[in-house]
């Protein structure tokens, strides 16, 4: 998947994966698709609410080896 | 403005005086629609923290100016970053020490009542999860009945009480939390009790729980009486514990009655539930004081913040004990069944010691509420 940006939130607890790929997308165009590396559980569910509310796509997830990877895509 | 924590401890004692407090909830709306800290008098308003990073100046009218404001998240990171937002837009707030995982994980402990030759019953609330467990005592030696995985908890209260823990027992083999039973009884040394027939699969060694083998505590006359009460699980065993308290496991609730299929056999073990209920249990003293394993909701919490009620009171008033008609009983605990317990197979096959998850998988194993009864 071609992503614009990769974003390492590995090891960093709740509220830093979120605040941190809210940071990033802001440098993104409309469109672009921004991949994360999390290791926190709940960034799962708590990445795509706040993909939803803020009007962009959860395009894919995926999980190995404990490490969570996201594909999101600013709208 | 500096932003303190509040213990889980405190909360409890809040919840249990009926206080009136205001929870803002900032975990994703899907978390917090499942569960939340649950209390008569507390008001609450949800907003993801996500929603808040550009600031908070928005739901500040939402907030009272006249209740405690405690701010709750899962794990208390973001519910840190929010009240010191708060803190700095000049409100006084602190937040939930550990968030809800550690919510989870409280138990309160609460005297029951004294025995009749002396000693004591104690119980402990899991107030986050709706669990009841059991630390008999007498003459300076304890049982304790389904256990959490908390077994510190219990481990310390005996030392504190100066009482050695013989016995442990489970009422049934548990699907919606982890059982602390037999990592208490290898700690202690004492012997850990298992129905046969909720145990046929599992992979430890465990002394068969069967009716008539009373068992005692103390050298006093302390007895517990084991009773097959099968209908929740096939071995589901209750315990008349110094005739005058039933320890009912998941068979019988205050406001509602086990359900019979989390093994999937609902079908099998309706019958069992229903002749267990209104036939063994019909038989037993009206004025034996039941003390279940769960309770569903926040009102069935007694005053001093016990959860127990008199047999022949849930004959009168439990609906689940009021159904003259078979087929309706059948549909009732069949039919129409509330969502099952979060990971409530690996829950099972923890409990059969086949799986051995470290402990933050098991946390996230027991996520959310316990739904172990039908109403």
């Amino acid at each position: 998947m071609g992503a614009a940006k990769v974003l390492n939130a590995k090891g960093l607890a709740c509220p830093m994966p979120i605040v941190k790929t809210k940071k990033a997308m802001a440098e993104l165009e409309t469109g672009q698709i921004l991949e994360i590396h999390a290791t926190d559980k709940g960034a799962k569910s708590d990445l795509a609410a706040w993909s939803a509310s803020g009007g962009h796509e959860l395009v894919d997830s995926t999980e190995e080896n404990d490490v969570l990877k996201f594909w999101i895509k600013k709208g | 403005m500096p932003v303190n924590p509040i213990t889980t401890k405190e909360i409890a004692q809040k919840v249990i005086n009926k206080e009136a407090f205001f929870i803002l909830d900032v975990r994703n709306e899907d978390a917090f629609s499942d569960w939340k800290v649950e209390g008569e008098n507390i008001t609450y308003l949800n907003i993801p923290y996500f929603d808040l990073l550009d600031g908070v100046e928005e739901i500040l009218e939402q907030l009272p100016q006249d209740q405690d404001i405690v701010v709750v998240c899962a794990k208390e990171g973001s519910s840190i970053m929010v009240a010191d937002m708060l803190s700095d837009e000049g409100r006084t707030v602190s937040y939930l020490k550990g968030g809800m995982k550690a919510w989870s994980e409280h138990l309160e402990p609460v005297k029951v009542g004294n025995l009749k030759e002396g000693g004591e019953l104690y119980q402990f609330v899991r107030l986050g999860k709706g669990c009841l467990s059991y630390m008999i005592v007498s003459d300076g030696e304890a049982a304790l009945i389904d256990a959490t995985r908390m077994t510190d908890v219990y481990l310390d209260f005996a030392e504190e009480i100066g009482a050695t823990i013989k016995h442990v027992f489970d009422t049934h083999l548990h699907a919606d939390h982890i059982s602390g039973g037999r990592k208490i009884a290898e700690a202690t040394n004492a012997m850990y009790w298992l129905p046969p027939k909720d145990a046929q699969e599992v992979a430890f060694n465990y002394q068969p729980l069967e009716e008539g083998r009373d068992i005692n505590i103390g050298n006093t006359t302390i007895i517990i009486q084991p009773l097959y009460s099968p209908g929740h699980t096939i071995g589901s065993t209750s315990f008349i514990v110094d005739d005058a308290y039933l320890l009912s496991g998941d068979i019988l609730f205050i406001d509602s009655i086990g359900r019979p299929d989390l093994a999937g056999l609902a079908e099998d073990w309706v019958g069992d539930l229903r002749k267990t209920l209104y036939t063994r249990y019909k038989e037993l003293s009206d004025e034996l004081v039941v003390l279940p394993a769960h309770f569903m909701i926040i009102e069935e919490l007694n005053d001093d913040g016990s959860v127990s009620e008199k047999l022949g009171t849930l004959f009168a008033k439990n609906h689940g004990l009021n159904i003259e008609n078979e087929a309706e009983f059948r549909k009732l605990v069949t039919g129409n069944l509330p969502p099952q317990p979060n990971a409530y197979q690996e829950i099972r096959e923890m409990n059969m010691g086949k799986i051995n998850p470290d402990e933050e998988q098991q946390r996230e194993m027991e996520i959310g509420p316990n739904r172990c009864a039908v109403r």
